[in-house]
């Protein structure tokens, strides 16, 4: 097809993209034998690693670093809805008042 | 008139019909996935304390590493297809599968050890963990009852000897010795399944709605594979189309796996 | 203007190369046209409407009326439900009185059958299959097939729904809303109980409104005719697409209660279940850890943009009947587009305005109190919008446009009796009592159904090539109003009385009668409510029959239409064959201005349609 060219050279992006995220994820496993002091800091640097992995998955190889401007509209009111879901319900169970203020 | 844009972008949007489609779905699927992420987060804010280390890391490595795999050869088969080349499709959407399948063997492997692993509560306030004489499945306090069992046949995970059991058990190689644990004992006795506790229950709950992602996606790519290729001799770019609109859903489920992986294994 | 006769495109549909001829099955019942699933879900709709009003029929009768049997067909509800469910009476031994359990479940599941088995269904599936494609000038929606198995989703989960009423311990019972931990475990005693099968059921539901709303906003997005701007759109496709919007990401999240209450209930987890449950004086037997308030977080935050799934539908209807009836264009269209959106988006950030009274702190409460007032804004907006447009206008008082026109303070009572309900401290107060009821029904009862109601009146040429009968819709609607208002204005009364909603007795056991010490027991008058009410709703049930004998008698022996286009309307559905045969448009419909191009100052007629090119 015409963009035989391109797509070669999307292939390299895959297969780069997929040693990084096998590395991705030894990293991952590798920092769970390693105790940090904090168990905020474990959970945010498995989490940091796991959303750019996700973004690596979801920018290359579902094409969303190069999409159309109708599903950049739709995943953002999702991503909105997905943070109001989860900021609120976080927020209304940290904001339930305990009789010592626990 | 019949329907425009299943295969052609409409021209001012740039996208075909399916397209649309499928990110609409996954739009649903990022919110069915957002409550559970956030019901998670709740029952574990709300949990006096949160198991961890309950589960077998390397196995769940090594699936990763199996999902990876496949979402990357998933792009491949589309990539294939955009250069024309069919047989190499095939060849990356059959590995595809293939590894969908492994995904689902290890998966149900992973389960099937967690169903005959048991928690014991005694009545003296303390805790065992371990396998049960025969590992049977899914029993409990209520069935043992039902059953009219007196007492269990223990082999405690540590090796460490039952407080309330004098009779030692027959020693099997390389286990702990069994030991028998009364019936009037037991507070609460349950195997690793969603009843055990909130952490299994959402874990149970979280692979399995996953893992039947797994199932429906793979489905719907052996079709692609198998039957469902003919089209690309009547309609080439259809069916890119759809390998892209299939593939867009793989990747999907891929990434789902990349949270879960660690919020579920290793936090 | 085309007048197309019955003949002429029947010829035209042969000509089409491809059309073929379908079976019966193929052509009616598994049919994938999306003028007929949209049939389809206007006739199970209102069937489940009929069965819905049925359930509350027999629970007003037992409000009034309590422990007295129901008049007719008691003995026949005996057999069919068992005797744990319907009694005899104490002195006479008549065989038809609703036993609690009973009473529970019809009140459960006259909720879930009004909202998810009928309103939606009507609102969405029948108004938005059959008029959207034609709006925007599409041949089908995007994709046919979903559009089928849409419509079989929603079939199969209404008759889950049904069938849980004849298992044993009978259906649901925990309210529409199926809090927990009532809701699991209650009936535990049963492997399979009503609940379960209910969550099933809902399961299937939320799966047909995700296949429709993905269907939905693809053909909006993607088959719109040439021509057709987004700012050119009919209000009612707005409405719809803001609609399919807020149920394919409000729906996710109680699909995944809903799971998570189908876990509780068959494998005996936690997820609803707090430590150290008690029920009948014995702990239960899980391993806790659970929270209530999650599953109300998570029913609610579908809930409430529910509210507007039920509304905004109604109120595109009514803006396209409005708009055709004035002879005038609708005023303030972009105002009207942009508070819908708005609507969409803030409907998702106020649900727990329906939980102020589970603890929440003060903060996150008065937040969801702000988000809540926010919300009327865009509400008041459209009201006043709809409001203006009648202004000035040579009014045409036909049927649809009466019902439309009683829609709008009908609606505006429903709205602003919800104020009160949206403020922290006045909640407190009306929280789960009458007056509740009264807000919502306001709302949904005699706003989104005589929204409907137009709407049915409206399209029913278009659908079929005749007219329905005027002077029988005069009579449904003049009866239908003074009931709905009999029905529900005295709940406001009984609410501020103090009279809880889900009493089975009525309130009896807490009136000045029966018991004179309680404070603020229920006074006579208020508890005589309880005896109109019932009697108008009777009287509703019946002001629907000139409505069923108008709509079949209509369908095969109504007035024909005498063109394709014979309420002189400006959007592009009236320029399609009556009715519309598959693939809808002889050739590619155009959009050349918007919508409502009524009155033009020095145009020929007093609408210009959509479709009519300019002049060269």
């Amino acid at each position: 097809m015409a963009h035989s060219h391109d797509i070669s050279k999307h292939v390299r992006t895959y297969i780069a993209i997929f040693v990084a995220l096998l590395v991705g994820t030894v990293v991952t496993v590798g920092l769970y034998y390693v105790h940090f002091n904090s168990v905020a800091v474990t959970i945010a640097v498995a989490l940091v690693i796991a959303s750019l992995k996700s973004y690596l998955v979801a920018g290359f190889f579902m094409h969303l670093n190069s999409e159309k401007k109708t599903i950049y509209a739709i995943m953002a009111v999702t991503v909105f809805f997905f943070f109001a879901l989860m900021g609120l319900f976080i927020w209304s169970f940290l904001d339930i008042p305990t009789p010592k203020g626990l | 008139m019949d329907i425009p844009y299943t295969s052609k972008p409409r021209p001012d949007t740039g996208l075909y019909n399916a397209k649309v489609g499928i990110w609409l779905f996954l739009a649903s699927e990022v919110m069915l996935f957002g409550a559970l992420f956030s019901s998670y987060i709740l029952l574990r804010i709300g949990a006096d304390k949160w198991p961890s280390g309950l589960l077998n890391i390397p196995i769940g490595t090594f699936n990763t590493a199996v999902l990876i795999t496949s979402s990357v050869t998933v792009v491949m088969a589309w990539a294939s297809l955009k250069m024309n080349n069919f047989p190499k499709f095939k060849l990356y959407m059959g590995i595809t599968i293939l590894c969908a399948l492994a995904f689902l063997g290890i998966k149900s492997i992973e389960y099937k050890d967690k169903f005959t692993h048991y928690q014991v509560w005694l009545k003296d306030g303390t805790t065992q963990t371990g396998h049960i004489e025969g590992n049977p499945y899914f029993l409990n306090h209520n069935k043992l009852d039902a059953r009219k069992l007196d007492h269990i046949m223990f082999r405690s995970d540590g090796g460490h000897v039952v407080a309330a059991a004098e009779h030692g058990g027959n020693a099997k190689g390389g286990h702990a010795a069994a030991v028998k644990i009364e019936r009037k004992d037991i507070q609460r006795l349950s195997a690793y399944v969603p009843a055990h506790s909130t952490y299994f229950a959402i874990y149970f709950t979280l692979t399995a709605l996953h893992a039947l992602h797994v199932v429906g996606g793979s489905l719907v790519l052996a079709f692609f594979w198998g039957p469902g290729s003919k089209m690309w001799k009547t309609d080439p770019e259809r069916f890119t189309n759809r390998i892209e609109v299939g593939g867009l859903f793989w990747h999907f489920v891929d990434l789902v796996w990349i949270f879960l992986f660690p919020v579920l294994y290793l936090l | 203007m085309q007048a197309t006769s019955h003949a002429t495109h029947h010829d035209h549909a042969h000509a089409d190369p491809h059309h073929e001829e379908l079976g019966f099955w193929r052509k009616y019942i598994f049919s994938t046209d999306h003028k007929i699933i949209g049939f389809q879900y206007l006739l199970t709709a209102l069937v489940f409407l009929m069965i819905g009003f049925g359930l509350i029929a027999l629970m007003r009768w037992q409000l009034a009326y309590p422990g007295r049997a129901i008049p007719i067909g008691g003995a026949l509800l005996e057999r069919v439900l068992g005797p744990d469910m319907v009694g005899k009476e104490a002195v006479t031994g008549k065989i038809g009185v609703i036993m609690p359990d009973l009473y529970n479940s019809f009140g459960a599941m006259h909720g879930t059958i009004m909202v998810f088995l009928a309103i939606v269904p009507l609102a969405f599936g029948a108004f938005g299959n059959f008029v959207t494609p034609l709006q925007i000038g599409a041949p089908d929606m995007t994709f046919p097939r979903l559009n089928m198995a849409s419509y079989w989703a929603y079939y199969l989960g209404g008759v889950v729904m049904l069938i849980s009423f004849f298992i044993p311990g009978g259906a649901a019972k925990s309210g529409w809303t199926s809090y927990s931990p009532l809701a699991t475990v209650v009936d535990a005693q049963y492997d399979i109980n009503g609940q379960t099968l209910w969550l099933v059921g809902m399961v299937l539901l939320i799966t047909s409104s995700l296949l429709g709303a993905v269907n939905f906003i693809t053909t909006i997005i993607q088959l719109r005719a040439k021509g057709m701007t987004w700012m050119r759109m009919p209000f009612f496709v707005w409405a719809q697409f803001v609609t399919a919007f807020l149920l394919l990401l409000a729906f996710p999240p109680l699909e995944a209660a809903g799971i998570m209450q189908l876990m509780d209930n068959v494998f005996d987890t936690s997820f609803f279940l707090p430590t150290g449950l008690v029920v009948s004086g014995k702990p239960l037997d899980i391993s806790g850890g659970g929270s209530p308030l999650l599953w109300q977080h998570l029913f609610w935050f579908l809930g409430h943009p529910e509210v507007y799934v039920l509304i905004l539908p109604a109120m595109g209807i009514v803006a396209e009947v409005i708009a055709n009836n004035t002879r005038r264009p609708l005023w303030g269209y972009k105002t009207l587009v942009y508070s819908v959106i708005t609507i969409g988006f803030l409907s998702f950030i106020v649900w727990a305005h329906h939980m102020y009274l589970t603890g929440m702190g003060t903060k996150i409460s008065t937040f969801f109190q702000t988000t809540t007032m926010m919300i009327s804004i865009p509400s008041v907006f459209i009201l006043s919008c709809l409001f203006i447009s009648l202004w000035g206008g040579s009014i045409r008082f036909n049927t649809p446009m009466l019902f439309a026109l009683a829609f709008l303070p009908m609606f505006g009572i429903g709205g602003l009796t919800g104020l009160p309900l949206g403020f922290n401290a006045s909640d407190i107060y009306l929280h789960d009592t009458y007056y509740v009821i009264g807000h919502f029904h306001y709302v949904v009862a005699p706003g989104t159904i005589f929204g409907l109601f137009a709407g049915i009146y409206y399209w029913f040429p278009k659908a079929t090539g005749r007219f329905m009968n005027e002077f029988l819709g005069k009579i449904h609607f003049v009866f239908s109003l003074i009931f709905m208002n009999a029905v529900f204005m005295p709940m406001f009364v009984q609410g501020m009385a103090g009279m809880s909603r889900r009493m089975y007795d009525g309130g009896a056991t807490y009136s000045l009668e029966k018991a004179p010490e309680v404070i603020g027991a229920l006074n006579e008058t208020v508890m005589r409510y309880n005896i109109s009410i019932t009697h108008a709703a009777i009287g509703l049930g019946l002001a629907q029959i000139p409505f069923i004998i108008n709509f079949f008698w209509s369908m095969f022996a109504g007035k024909r239409v005498t063109s394709d286009n014979p309420w002189q309307a400006t959007t592009l559905e009236w320029c399609t064959p009556t009715p519309p045969p598959h693939g809808n448009f002889l050739k590619e419909p155009a959009a050349y201005r918007g919508p409502y191009e009524y009155s033009v100052p020095g145009a020929a007629t007093d609408f210009t349609p959509q479709f009519q090119a300019e002049k060269p």
